[in-house]
Order: C-alpha cells, then structure tokens, then sequence
C-alpha cells in the first residue's frame, strides 16, 4: 500500500486541524482556570465571566469543537477521496 | 435483520423510541391519577422499580444473541444519534445524577472543575482516539494495544489497568443501585444490590454489548426526563422562566447577596461563636489527655446521678443515660472522637461559602493551591475520560468511522444536557433554602424539610443551636445528594416525580454498572481466554465463556459492594487518574507517532501508572493505612485524586526516550498506523474483529 500525495496532504491537514482545536480546547479550559480571580469580576447577566465558562460556556465551546470537526473531517474525506461508502 | 439497510433501520429504531417515550410518559401520568386516587408513596416507588426492571429485562430478551460481534460489539450496526444516548448513559452514573448537584451546592466553584473534566474529556476522545479506534476496528481496548505494540505484554498490562479502573467504578455504580431501591421501597440494602444485580444481569448476559446498547438508550431517555422536570419546576417557583440553564445567572446574583447579608448577621455570629466555643473545648480537652479521659467521664456519670437524683423529665434522663453509654471506652478512641467533634465544630465556625467566588482562601498561597487543585481535577477527570475503556468501546460499535465522529459530537450533546443543568440546579436549590428556610421559625418550617429529617439525619439536620426558634444558616447540615433527591419536594411536586427521580437514578446507576461489567467479562474472555489462551476456539465457546465471565464477575462486584468499602467517591477519582495514567499515552502516541515501539510502550504503561500509584498511597490516609505506607509531603500541594497530573506526562515522556533508544516498529506495524489514520485506503489492510 503506498501513499500518494494527496494521502500526505489529508494527514497534514488533519493535524493542523487536530492543533488548531487542541489550541482553542486548551484556551477555554486552562487559561480560563488559571486567571478565574480577574475573570470573575467581569459580570454577564448576573455570572460572573468565570463561574459562567465552568460552569456552562466552555461546555458549549466543548460540544462546537468536536461538531465542527466531524463536518470538516467528511470534506477532507471526500475531496482526498479516502471517504467510506454510504450505508455499508 | 442484517439485510435491513441502515437507513431503515434508522428509521425504525426512531419509531421505537418514540412509541417508547410516548409510553413512559403515559405510565407517569397514570400513576398521577394513582397517587390522586389514593396511590401510597411505597406502592408508587414499587411500580417504578418493577416496571422499569421489566423494560430493561424485555429489550434484553429481544436483543439475545449468541453471534460474536453481535456480543462484542452490537454488529457495529448503531447509528450516530443512538450511539451518542447509549454513552450518555454509560458515562453518566449514580454519582452524576445524584451526587453531582449536592458536590456543587456545597463547594461552589471549586465543583464545577468536575463538570468541566467530565465533558472536555470528550473533545480528547473525538480528537485524538475515536475515529481512529473505530477505523481499528476490533472489540476491545487492550486490542488495539496488542496489535499495535506486539505481543502479549503490553495486551496484559492494558487488561489489567482496564480490570483495574473498572472495578472501582463499578463497585460504586452496585452501591448506587443497593442505596436507591432500599431508599424508595423500603428493601433492605443487601437485597436492593440483588433486585439491581438482576437487573444489570438480564441485558448483558444475553445480548452483550447489543442488548445493552438499546438498553442504555432506554435508560438516557428516563434519566434525563427524570432530571428535567423537576428542576424546570423549581426554576418558574424563583424566575418565572422554564429554562433554568438561561436564567439562573440572576439567581446567583441574589444568592450572593444573601450570602453577604448571612456573613455579619448577628444572630449567624451568635451561632458560629457558639460553635467556635465548642471546638476550643475539644481542644483543650485533648491537649488534657490521659488525665482529662477520667475527669470527662466522671462529670458526664454525674451529671446521670443529679438528674435521677432530682426526678427530671424522663427524655432527660435517658439523653444522659445515652451519654454514658455512648463515652469512648479508651483514651485513644477519646482522642479520636474529640478530634472529630473539633473538625466538626470548627468547620461550622466559619461564614458561609461565596458560592461563586474561585479559589477562596486566607491568604496568597492557599488561593494558589485551591488553583492548582481545580486545574488538577480538570485534567485527571479529561485525560481519564479520554482512557476509560467502558466508554472507548462504545465507538467500536458504530458503522463507519465518519458515523464514529459524529457519534462522540451526539454523546456529548447528551451529556452536556444533564451537566450545565446541575450547576442551575445547586444554585436554585440553595437559593431556595437560605431565603425560605433560613430566617423561618422551627414551628414552621417547610414540610420537605421535615420529612428529609425524619428520613435520615445525615441527609438533613437542622437543629436550634442557640435556642431561638429562628432557623439560622449555621445551624443546618445538609448532605450533598438530597438536593437531587429532594427537588421535587422543595419546587412542590406530587410525589410520583420523586418515584420518577428514583427511576432517573436508577436508569443511571444500572447503565453505567452494565457497561463497566461487560468491559471487564470481555477484557478477560477475549482478551485474555481467546487471544492469549486459546486462539482456535469456536464461536459458541467464546460466548459461553464471555457469559460464564460476565456472571462471575458481577457476583465477585456484589460481594464486594455488600462490604461496603468506604470511600467510593475517592475510588472513582482515583480509577480516572489510574486510567489516564496508563492508557492515554500509549493509545495516542501509538496512533500519531509511527515511532514509537513496544519497548516504549510497556516502559510508559509501567511508569505512568507507577508513579501515580506511587503518589496515591503516600498522601491519601486511607491507602497508608491499608498498604502500610509511610506519608510523603504532597508535591506542590496537589490531592492524591489528580495524581495522574504526574503520571501521564511521566508516561509520555517515557514512551518518548524509550521508544527513541529501541529499534523502530517494523513494517507492518507502521502499515497498520497509516491503516487507522484513514477511513479508507484502496489495497487497504483489514484489521477488523472477527
């Protein structure tokens, strides 16, 4: 089994992907965590901005991320033709 | 049934669904004209449980197979949308149903790092392991290890942190159930395990991963009706808006000026100086020891002696004659029981907590640790989610690795419903008992309060402390799991939602024990009885072995559970540190770097898990205890339950260096790593289970 290019290019794009999420997983459960005392002075309809990230926000960001990756995932899929049939 | 396309089986499964929640409902709503009839609150609980035992022992029996990946893996037939419920299920336990809510009322912020470690975990799994996994395509975890590393090693090391990690979670979900049914029907506790145990036994037994599957999605759809309703209810009693989740931000802003006013209310000072009065007397009663051992008993026989001796009112007598009785019979068992007075006094000493600020503490360096300790908690419960074999598996089970991917995006969705409703819940919760309870005269408090203080003092116990006849923040203790169990009470709901609450908790409790059961049966009956002992066994011999299996190891959980092992929420906290520590490395690093080797993978299993065993039994007191071990200073102040925030970087930088010293994968084995990275390859290898 050899790989072509385009097997190459759907590999790399996978990972920067993969990054660029891991990135944004990252910001919102981590650095929220880490600056929750200055965060908390920031008021939005009666949260405080870090009680509201724990507490719902970032379980919102959460269930974007893994969305938004299954849907770009089926496009690399397709347009590098390594997709599965339909209804096997 | 394999002839039926997977678009109409879709199709059908919906119709199912919905019939069946039609039908719930409809049943709900005919114990209501029951309970309006006359229904008694035990008969009401008994439906509950029966009816929704037999459900699950129908679709059971409906789902009984005796083909290999029918057991193993539900024929890898189950639709994204169907797999997601069923690991909402699985995921969500006794512990998150009940518990979660009553952990949030009582410690505020610092709680919310298990909501968001039990739900980022999952863009780890969609990230990193699932598609992948699904791609793979065989039944179990330790597979993939096996095939991926080579050889029996590293298949032995992953059956065994999998066995590891859920026997402790399951042992806890088998408490659950025995708590639950001995609570809403008056069972005893011992039988209440059995009355569950049944019920966990009859779908995994005959179906496998497809009976409970379809099972699990039964039980998500009572669970997470249970959990609404109620707290829907109580959020129009305080808003006038449905949506708890939207509206109790203004909710907590009246909460924490509650809070404030509750701080410097004189008579809360009067109770907590009452309290402070009291721990310094227990202290200075141990710093009197051995001597102050026969003075203290001697005033308490006295004090027995004057009231028989003045003829006082009989309810005296007898609390004095208790007080005697119940004297510690040592000076050691003295000590102990005046140092616990001391610890209890003094944490009531104390102002209440500010429900929202984070990392409260004195001084600089506490609020630091408090940080670390939150952060601490995200990490182990998210790399641990991302390594709990019991919900890995699921992703085996559906058709495509595309469905696969879609599937972990549904699975969170489910769970996300029932984890940003929990904090709305704690916060309407405790505004409901420090506005109506706190301030109202003991002649009349409200009747849930009285009822949950006649059910179990533990639960709920609220005493006059400085004789006022007001109730006073300080005087109430309130243990965490009635603020779920007591909702419907408090929003004034009939109690056929409390039955329904017990079925929620139920449904959670036995879908989660179902799931842990069979990965521990499969681990050892395909892992180790059909990989490693005998490779040319036939099908029905596998089954019957993974079901004799099944069998034995539930009944060892039981045994266990009806020992009652302390400290399970510890032991659940620990078995996501142990499984982050051994499992997530390996898993990810053997399908992102094609490098790294068996070597590699055996030395990280070793090293993660090790070092994090190894911080767990010198700084948690209950495992010195048991093993004997001498304490060590906590590392940065971090808890014994996030000791694998040491492990899996250990384990991942072992992999690393060892993988960089041994000989590199041959072959195959990077074939196999460009076959999972994939959907689909022309001229592609097949590594699918059969």
């Amino acid at each position: 089994m050899q790989l072509t290019q385009s097997h190459i290019d759907y590999w790399h794009k996978n990972l920067r992907l993969t990054a660029i999420l891991l990135v944004i997983w990252f910001v919102v459960t981590y650095v929220m965590a880490w600056y929750a005392i200055p965060l908390a002075e920031i008021k939005i309809f009666g949260w405080p901005l870090s009680f509201y990230m724990a507490a719902q926000g970032s379980l919102i960001i959460y269930v974007a991320i893994i969305g938004y990756y299954a849907l770009q995932m089926r496009k690399n899929d397709l347009e590098h033709g390594v997709h599965e049939g339909e209804d096997e | 049934m394999a002839a039926v396309s997977q678009k109409t089986f879709f199709q059908q499964l919906k119709k199912y669904y919905t019939f069946y929640t039609g039908g719930f409902i409809g049943f709900v709503i005919l114990l209501a004209i029951g309970e309006q009839m006359g229904m008694t609150p035990k008969w009401i609980g008994y439906c509950f449980l029966v009816f929704t035992i037999l459900l699950y022992a129908g679709i059971g029996i409906m789902s009984r197979t005796v083909e290999v990946s029918e057991y193993y893996v539900a024929g890898r037939r189950v639709p994204a949308l169907f797999n997601g419920m069923a690991t909402g299920a699985d995921w969500m336990s006794a512990a998150s149903f009940i518990g979660m809510a009553g952990t949030l009322y009582l410690t505020g912020f610092q709680g919310l790092s298990f909501i968001m470690g039990w739900t980022g975990g999952y863009v780890l799994v969609a990230l990193l392991l699932a598609p992948y996994l699904r791609k793979f395509g065989q039944f179990t975890i330790p597979d993939f290890l096996g095939a991926r590393y080579g050889g029996n090693i590293v298949r032995s090391f992953g059956v065994m942190a999998a066995i590891l990690c859920s026997f402790t979670y399951v042992v806890a979900q088998i408490y659950g159930v025995g708590v639950i049914t001995s609570r809403f029907t008056g069972l005893e506790f011992g039988i209440g395990v059995f009355v569950g145990l049944a019920g966990i036994l009859v779908c995994s037994f005959l179906g496998g991963m497809r009976a409970v599957t379809w099972t699990q999605v039964a039980q998500y759809i009572i669970l997470i009706v249970a959990y609404m309703i109620p707290v829907v209810w109580l959020s129009v009693k305080h808003t006038g808006v449905p949506i708890p989740q939207a509206v109790y931000g203004t909710v907590l802003e009246k909460l924490t000026q509650r809070e404030k006013q509750l701080t410097s209310d004189p008579k809360e000072l009067e109770v907590r100086k009452i309290f402070a009065d009291r721990a310094k007397a227990a202290d200075d009663k141990i710093k009197a020891l051995p001597a102050s051992f026969e003075t203290e008993r001697a005033v308490v026989v006295k004090k027995l002696e004057d009231l028989k001796a003045a003829s006082a009112p009989k309810a005296e007598i007898d609390a004095a004659e208790a007080a005697v009785k119940g004297f510690p019979a040592t000076p050691d068992a003295a000590k102990a029981k005046w140092t616990a007075d001391k610890a209890g006094a003094t944490g009531r000493s104390g102002p209440p907590l500010k429900h929202s600020e984070p990392y409260p503490g004195k001084d600089e360096k506490a609020r630091d640790t408090s940080r670390l300790n939150f952060i601490g908690v995200v990490f182990c419960m998210m790399f641990g989610t991302a390594a709990l074999p019991h919900i890995l598996m699921r992703y085996y089970t559906t058709p495509s690795v595309q469905e696969a991917r879609v599937s972990v995006f549904w699975s969170l969705f489910f769970i996300f419903l029932l984890y940003f409703t929990a904090p709305a819940l704690a916060v309407l919760a405790k505004f409901d008992v420090y506005t109506l309870v706190v301030g109202s005269k003991f002649s009349e408090l409200p009747a849930w309060v009285n009822a949950w203080q006649a059910v179990d003092r533990t639960l709920l116990n609220i005493t006059d402390i400085n004789k006022d006849g007001i109730v006073q923040l300080a005087e109430i203790v309130i243990g965490g799991d009635i603020i779920v169990l007591a909702t419907p009470e408090i929003a004034g709901l009939p109690y056929v939602v409390s039955g329904l609450v017990a079925a929620g908790g139920l449904a959670a409790a036995l879908s989660t024990a179902d799931g842990l059961l069979l990965t521990i049966a499969n681990a050892l009956s395909h892992d180790v009885y059909y990989k490693m002992i005998n490779p040319n066994a036939s099908p029905t011999m596998r089954i019957t072995v993974a079901k004799a299996l099944l069998l034995v190891v539930a009944i060892i959980a039981a045994y266990v559970t009806s020992l009652k092992p302390g400290n399970i929420l510890f032991l659940v906290g620990a078995a996501f540190s142990m499984a982050a520590s051994a499992f997530f490395p390996a898993l990810v690093m053997g399908i992102f770097w094609k490098r790294a080797s068996k070597w590699g993978a055996i030395a990280g299993i070793v090293a993660g898990l090790g070092v994090c065993l190894y911080y767990m039994v010198h700084t948690y007191p209950t495992f010195m205890q048991w093993f004997g071990t001498a304490p060590i200073a906590k590392w940065w102040g971090l808890d014994p339950i996030s000791a694998g925030m040491f492990g899996v970087p250990v384990g991942i930088i072992t992999i690393f260096v060892v993988s960089l010293v041994t000989p590199a994968p041959d072959k195959d084995v990077q074939e196999l790593v460009d076959h999972v990275r994939y959907p689909n390859l022309v001229g592609d290898i097949d590594t699918r289970g059969t």
